[in-house]
C-alpha cells in the first residue's frame, strides 16, 4: 500500500478531487498548510512599510491506495493540479505499512 | 469662531443684562437646530470614526484595546469637559493663558444662557467633542504597547494640563486669540496638539516588540475604511458646525471641506501607486484624513481654490511623512498619529496663513492676499503649541507613570496581545 501526499493549490481542490472520483477514488483527508518553493512569497506595503509573506496558503491531501494505483493517482493529481506557473506544488508517494478500519477492525488492503 | 466669541464676550459687557437693548443676543432657532446636529456629527466621529480607523489598522490581537481607548478617551472626555474642563478653556480669562474656575461642573450656566446665539449648554457639548476627539488621536501613536490604566491616567491629566489651555489660547480669548491667530475648527488645537503628544509619547514608550523585523499587519483595512467615512461624514459637523452657525460662511467650510478631502485621497493614492507601486486601500483612507486634517484650521477663511491646493500638498505630505520620514527617523508611531495629524495639520495651519480669502471671511487675509504679517502669526502660533504640548506631555506623561508605575505592558502581555492580556476578550472568532 502507499500513501499519496499532494500539497496543491487551494482553488484546484475540486478539480483534483472530480479527477479522483472519477477513477474510483473514495475518500481522502485534506489539511490546509501553508509553505513555499520556488513560487516564493509575495510583498505586501501598510503605508510603506514593506512585509514580505513568506508562506503561501496551500492544501495538503492524503491518500492511501493500493500500489498497484499509486502511479495512475499520481498522474490524475498531475494532470488536475497543474497550471503550469511556478507554485502548482508536490506529490510525495511513501510506504505504508498496515491500514486498520476503526469501525470493523479490518486490516490491510480490505480497509482502504 | 475666535473672533466671533471675543465679539460675542465683548457684546455681552457692553451691555450687562439690559434687556431690550438693541444687539441683545438672541435664540436663533436654525442655528441652534444646525449646532445640535454638527454637535451630533462630531461626536461619532470618535467612537465610531475613529476607532475603526485606528482598530483597523492596529494588529488583530490588540483591535479591541485600540477601540476600547478610543471610546474611554471619549468617556474621559464627556465627563472632564462638563466638570472642569470647559471652564478652563472658556471661563473668564486669566492673563490670556487659561480660563477661570467660575464655571467648574457648567456653575452659573443656564437652560436660557446664549453663546452669540445659540444656548450655551449646545457650546459646551460642541466642544466638549473636539476635547474627547482630541485625546483620542494621540492614542494612534502609542498603541500595541501601553498599559490602559496608564493610558486613562494620561487621557484626565492631558485632557486638563494640555488641552484645555491651548483650547483658551486658540477659541477661548487667549493670547493666541488676540494676536490674531487663524484656527477655524482645529489644527492647533485639535491636530498639531494631539500629533506632537503621540510622538512624545512614543518616543517615551519605545518601539513595539519586534518592530522593524516582524510583519505587523493590520487587523482589517474594511473596517479602517468604514472608519475613514465616518470621520469624513463627522468632519462636516466638526468643520463647518465651528462657525457656530448655519450660514454662507459655514456652507463654505462644508464646500471646502469635502474638496480637500477628496483631493487629499487622490493625491496620496497617485504618490503611492508611483513610488510604491500600488494604489492601496489604506492609502486612499489615510488621505482623506489628511485633506480633512489638513483643511480644519483653514476651513472657514479659504477659497474653493484653497482647497484645493490644500488637501493636494496634503495627501503627498502625509505619505512621505509615514513611508519615508518615519522609518529615517525611526520612532515607532504605531497608526502614525504624528504623520498624519501632526505633520497635515501644521502644512493646514501654515497654509491659512498663505491662502485665507477675505472675501469668504473679513476674520482672515493671508499672504497671497496681502498680508504677509497673517503668516508669521500662524508661524508663532505653531511654535507655540508644539512646544508647549511636547514639554507639557513629557511632565504628563512622567506624573502618570509615577502614578501607575510605569506606561508600558509587559513584554509577555505584549507579544500574547493586549486584547486578552487586558481585556480577556477576543476581536474575533472565525473558524472555517
Amino acid at each position: 500500500m502507499k500513501k499519496i501526499e499532494a500539497i496543491i493549490k487551494p482553488f484546484k481542490l475540486d478539480d483534483v478531487k472530480e479527477a479522483l472520483n472519477e477513477i474510483g477514488i473514495q475518500g481522502m483527508t485534506i489539511t490546509e498548510v501553508k509553505g513555499y518553493g520556488r513560487q516564493k512569497g509575495h510583498k505586501e506595503i501598510y503605508r510603506g512599510a514593506e512585509y514580505v509573506v513568506d508562506f503561501i496558503p496551500k492544501i495538503k491531501i492524503e491518500i492511501i491506495v493500493d500500489s498497484s494505483l499509486a502511479d495512475k493517482v499520481v498522474n490524475k493529481i498531475r494532470e488536475a493540479a497543474n497550471t503550469g506557473k511556478l507554485g502548482d506544488g508536490k506529490i510525495f508517494v511513501l510506504p505504508v505499512d498496515d491500514v486498520v478500519r476503526v469501525r470493523t477492525g479490518e486490516k490491510g488492503k480490505d480497509a482502504i | 469662531m475666535v473672533k466671533k466669541i471675543s465679539l460675542i464676550l465683548a457684546m455681552a459687557l457692553l451691555f450687562p443684562v439690559s434687556p431690550g437693548i438693541a444687539g441683545e443676543a438672541v435664540l436663533d432657532s436654525g442655528n441652534t437646530a444646525w449646532m445640535i446636529v454638527a454637535t451630533a456629527l462630531v461626536m461619532v466621529m470618535t467612537p465610531a470614526g475613529l476607532a475603526l480607523f485606528y482598530g483597523g489598522m492596529s494588529r488583530y490581537k490588540n483591535l479591541l484595546n485600540t477601540v476600547a481607548m478610543t471610546f474611554v478617551s471619549y468617556c474621559l472626555g464627556s465627563v472632564i469637559w462638563v466638570m472642569w474642563g470647559y471652564t478652563m478653556a472658556f471661563g473668564t480669562d486669566v492673563g490670556g493663558i487659561i480660563g477661570g474656575l467660575d464655571h467648574l461642573f457648567l456653575n452659573g450656566i443656564g437652560v436660557n444662557d446664549l453663546s452669540g446665539t445659540i444656548p450655551t449648554f449646545v457650546f459646551v457639548l460642541f466642544q466638549m467633542t473636539f476635547a474627547g476627539i482630541t485625546v483620542a488621536l494621540v492614542l494612534g501613536a502609542i498603541v500595541d504597547r501601553m498599559k490602559f490604566s496608564a493610558w486613562i491616567v494620561f487621557a484626565v491629566l492631558w485632557l486638563t494640563f494640555i488641552y484645555a489651555p491651548i483650547c483658551h489660547w486658540a477659541w477661548g480669548g487667549g493670547w493666541m486669540a488676540r494676536m490674531g491667530a487663524l484656527d477655524f475648527a482645529g489644527g492647533n488645537v485639535v491636530h498639531i496638539n494631539a500629533g506632537v503628544a503621540g510622538l512624545v509619547l512614543c518616543l517615551l514608550l519605545g518601539k513595539r516588540k519586534g518592530y522593524g523585523r516582524e510583519a505587523m499587519f493590520p487587523s482589517s483595512i474594511a473596517l479602517t475604511a468604514l472608519g475613514a467615512a465616518l470621520l469624513w461624514f463627522g468632519w462636516f459637523g466638526f468643520n463647518a458646525g465651528s462657525q457656530l452657525a448655519a450660514d454662507g460662511i459655514s456652507a463654505s467650510a462644508f464646500l471646502v471641506t469635502n474638496t480637500s478631502a477628496a483631493m487629499g485621497a487622490l493625491s496620496w493614492m497617485f504618490a503611492e501607486w508611483i513610488f510604491s507601486k500600488k494604489p492601496t486601500l489604506l492609502g486612499l483612507a489615510s488621505g482623506i484624513v489628511a485633506g480633512l486634517v489638513s483643511i480644519t484650521p483653514a476651513a472657514g477663511f479659504v477659497n474653493l481654490f484653497g482647497s484645493i491646493v490644500i488637501g493636494c500638498v496634503a495627501g503627498v505630505l502625509g505619505y512621505y511623512c509615514v513611508s519615508v520620514l518615519k522609518h529615517k527617523m525611526g520612532y515607532d508611531d504605531s497608526l502614525d498619529a504624528f504623520g498624519v495629524h501632526g505633520m497635515c495639520g501644521l502644512w493646514g495651519a501654515l497654509a491659512t496663513g498663505l491662502l485665507a480669502d477675505p472675501s469668504i471671511n473679513a476674520l482672515g487675509t493671508g499672504l497671497f492676499f496681502g498680508n504677509p504679517r497673517q503668516l508669521w502669526i500662524q508661524i508663532l502660533s505653531i511654535l507655540g503649541t508644539a512646544s508647549y504640548t511636547c514639554v507639557g506631555t513629557l511632565g504628563v506623561a512622567w506624573v502618570t507613570k509615577m502614578i501607575t508605575g510605569g506606561l508600558r505592558v509587559e513584554e509577555e502581555e505584549e507579544i500574547k496581545g493586549l486584547d486578552s492580556s487586558i481585556h480577556g476578550e477576543r476581536a474575533f472568532e472565525i473558524e472555517g
